[in-house]
């Protein structure tokens, strides 16, 4: 390969890679500050969202809760205050109560009883048998002795059923006794079972000891629900969110919020997936928009730049085409600038010459030389120089016709019948060189705008060519004319013979100027020159194939007006119109 | 016959003086000079002059424009062009202007003459006809 082709390969590679990095470049990092800036941003806004809403939750129902359990604890005071005063037996006084609790708040209170200081239930009012059971050894009775009142942990009980307990301490006639209340667990426990957020967000509530106080079925271990609640955090009653991970690695939310009243906590856990699922969602979605956007701009980084360097090598080689022709015709110009100088700077000098030769031979005449023996040699001399100037006339003038405008009035010319005029006019010489020309031209070729005279001068050229390269072994030549089918509107001129063909070497500078195959002083080098300058003249081409031992074959390509096809069909059209009417 | 009065017109000094040699040789009473000036200025000096062979490459006044001056200033004498150009428009251009033809350089001795005798005959037919109708006029006026 040429350095030059390899370089400007190099050039295109580095240009296609230039133009990929800069789009990439261009593209890339607009989508990735948009894209990462938009998903932190909404990451974090959207976390502290869920982060607020699942605390305000947990802290609506401890609040909820705390309500729930002071309000209990207010009826079951109310009632120790009432029983202090009352004239009902303490029997009457319970049935009442009990029935109008339940009444007001429906299964809230399952039943009420009063324990004396010796742990003995005296007085029972409910469902169970419960009438002087012993509680002294009960949890929340050795607790709710030494205070005004107490709510218990959930226990299973005498009964095996768990419940709690509230207990109010009454001291009435210098005794000491408890009014306790059995609070339904199962309406307590609809309070936060209804928490529920997504699949795996549960709530529950456990005591001081880490022991649950709600029946959840989450199949959670107690040492891991103790962990759950780290105590010393707690403020005030603040609700704490937090993001642990337990022993299986999974991530999980917890929001633990303290209950006033008691001292119970209120944990709320829900596995870290689950409650960002939409978040990650998003994220995802995101993410794949984000990748299909980087494929999108790969793909046109890659194709775009491919396509653009394509047609910017095909813009070259078109220009450089260009700038071939032009140099080409650059050349002829000034080559046939500079010989119509030399010719004109030439011409004088032989002139004079020839005229001085012309005295010479004047004098010769008039002197009487007849005894002189070179007398001959000198006359042959003088025809000689004669002779030459006269050679050196024809090229100088052959040189400034080829600088010189001829006719080139342009009109509308038939070129079969230039083509024609100009076959009778070598007729003659080819039949001396044994050589047949035979036309094949096709009608309907449309009239074109060039000059005729140079067309001619073409024809007459390639002609002669022709029949010069066929002079010792005779042959043909087939002049076509026809409408080319390769190039659009431009009709085409074939001359093709079947001489010895042009050995490739010379091929390719056969259009050069003072180029030339033939003997010394036969031929200028020119014709084929000026016939391709005035081909190029007319916005046509001029080319030439050969194969040495089977023929050469000359075509000249010459555009027309499509309109010209179109008017002489419209002029034939309505002629025939004329003669039909 | 008389001997035609003939002006050469050429910057080239020694190819002016080779044929004005030539052409003196051949019966022609030849005077030459070398440029467009000099020939306005010998013309009006030489009424007798017939026939000019004009170069048309000269430098100052070229070829045509000497014809022109010529043509203005003495309209009945016959010019012919030499040209070194084989360039036709210069002729065409140069007949317009009313050159009686043109030659190419360098040019056969012979035919020069046989166009300067063309020339000649035809100015000289073209005297007689200016006198005849002189005459014409003159007899006329008389009858």
């Amino acid at each position: 390969m040429e350095p030059s082709s390899m370089e400007r390969k190099l050039f295109y590679q580095v240009l296609t890679r230039k133009i990929t990095v800069l789009i990439v470049v261009i593209s890339f990092l607009p989508l990735m500050v948009t894209t990462g800036t938009l998903f932190y941003r909404f990451n974090l806004t959207y976390s502290e969202k869920i982060q607020a809403h699942i605390s305000e939750l947990v802290q609506r129902h401890s609040q909820d809760i705390d309500t729930f359990l002071l309000e209990k604890l207010g009826n079951i005071r109310c009632l120790a205050h009432q029983l202090e005063t009352t004239q009902q037996t303490t029997k009457v006084f319970l049935q009442n109560h009990l029935e109008l609790l339940k009444k007001e708040y429906r299964d809230v209170f399952t039943d009420l009883g009063l324990v004396n200081k010796n742990g003995i239930q005296f007085a029972y009012e409910g469902p169970f048998k419960l009438e002087n059971a012993n509680y002294i050894d009960a949890q929340w009775f050795k607790k709710a002795i030494n205070r005004p009142f107490y709510i218990s942990d959930v226990f299973a009980g005498l009964r095996g059923h768990p419940h709690f307990i509230i207990a109010v301490k009454i001291q009435s006639k210098g005794f000491d006794y408890i009014l306790r209340s059995t609070i339904n667990f199962t309406a307590f426990n609809s309070l936060v079972e209804n928490i529920h957020i997504g699949k795996t967000g549960i709530a529950f509530i456990i005591n001081s000891e880490g022991e649950l106080q709600t029946q959840t079925n989450v199949g959670l271990k107690q040492s891991i629900i103790a962990s759950m609640v780290d105590r010393n955090c707690y403020k005030n009653n603040e609700t704490v969110f937090a993001k642990k991970k337990d022993a299986l690695g999974n991530k999980y939310l917890c929001v633990t919020s303290m209950l006033k009243n008691i001292d119970w906590v209120m944990v709320f856990r829900q596995d870290l997936n689950d409650a960002f699922r939409d978040l990650w969602k998003i994220q995802l979605l995101t993410l794949v928009i984000f990748l299909l956007g980087c494929i999108v701009i790969l793909f046109v980084s890659f194709t775009l730049p491919r396509s653009i360097v394509k047609l910017i090598s095909q813009a070259d080689t078109k220009s450089e085409a260009m700038n071939k022709q032009v140099v080409e015709s650059g050349k002829l110009a000034t080559i046939g600038e500079l010989a119509a100088g030399i010719a004109h700077e030439i011409n004088n000098p032989v002139a004079i010459m020839v005229e001085e030769a012309g005295w010479i031979e004047d004098l010769l005449e008039e002197e009487d030389l007849k005894q002189c023996e070179n007398l001959d040699e000198f006359t042959r001399a003088l025809k000689q120089i004669n002779t030459q100037g006269k050679r050196c006339k024809e090229i100088t003038h052959k040189l400034l016709s080829f600088a010189r405008k001829t006719d080139s009035t342009v009109k509308d010319v038939q070129i079969n019948d230039a083509i024609k005029e100009m076959v009778t006019l070598t007729g003659h010489m080819a039949r001396y060189n044994n050589v047949i020309i035979e036309t094949n031209f096709s009608e309907g070729i449309p009239y074109i705008q060039i000059s005729s005279t140079e067309l001619q001068q073409v024809i007459l050229n390639l002609i002669n060519n022709a029949i010069d390269a066929m002079e010792k072994t005779g042959g043909t030549i087939i002049i076509k004319t026809k409408i080319s089918t390769i190039e659009k509107n431009h009709l085409v001129v074939s001359i093709e013979d079947n001489g010895p063909g042009i050995p490739k070497d010379n091929l390719d500078r056969i259009f050069d100027p003072f180029f030339t195959t033939k003997a010394v002083g036969k031929g200028t080098g020119l014709g084929l020159s000026i016939c391709y300058g005035i081909i190029q003249k007319m916005g046509g081409k001029l080319d030439v194939h050969s194969q040495v031992g089977i023929g050469t074959k000359f075509r000249i390509w010459i555009p027309f007006q499509k309109d010209y096809i179109e008017n002489k069909e419209n002029e034939s059209e309505s002629k025939n119109k004329g003669e039909l009417t | 016959m008389k001997k035609i009065k003939l002006l050469l017109v050429d910057d080239e000094k020694p190819f002016l003086d080779t044929i004005t040699k030539r052409l003196e040789k051949r019966e022609l009473y030849v005077s030459a000079v070398y440029s467009g000036k000099e020939a306005l200025v010998e013309l009006e000096n030489n009424k007798n002059i017939e026939v000019v062979v004009l170069d048309v490459k000269m430098p100052g006044m070229d070829g045509i424009e000497t014809l022109t001056e010529i043509k203005k200033s003495f309209p009945l004498v016959e010019v012919i062009m030499l040209t070194g150009h084989a360039t036709v428009e210069t002729a065409i251009d140069g007949m317009k202007v009313g050159a009686f033809d043109y030659l190419m350089k360098p040019c056969d001795i012979d035919t020069l003459v046989t166009k300067v005798n063309d020339a000649m005959e035809k100015k000289r037919k073209h005297d007689e006809k200016i006198i005849e109708a002189r005459m014409k006029e003159i007899s006329g006026r008389m009858v």
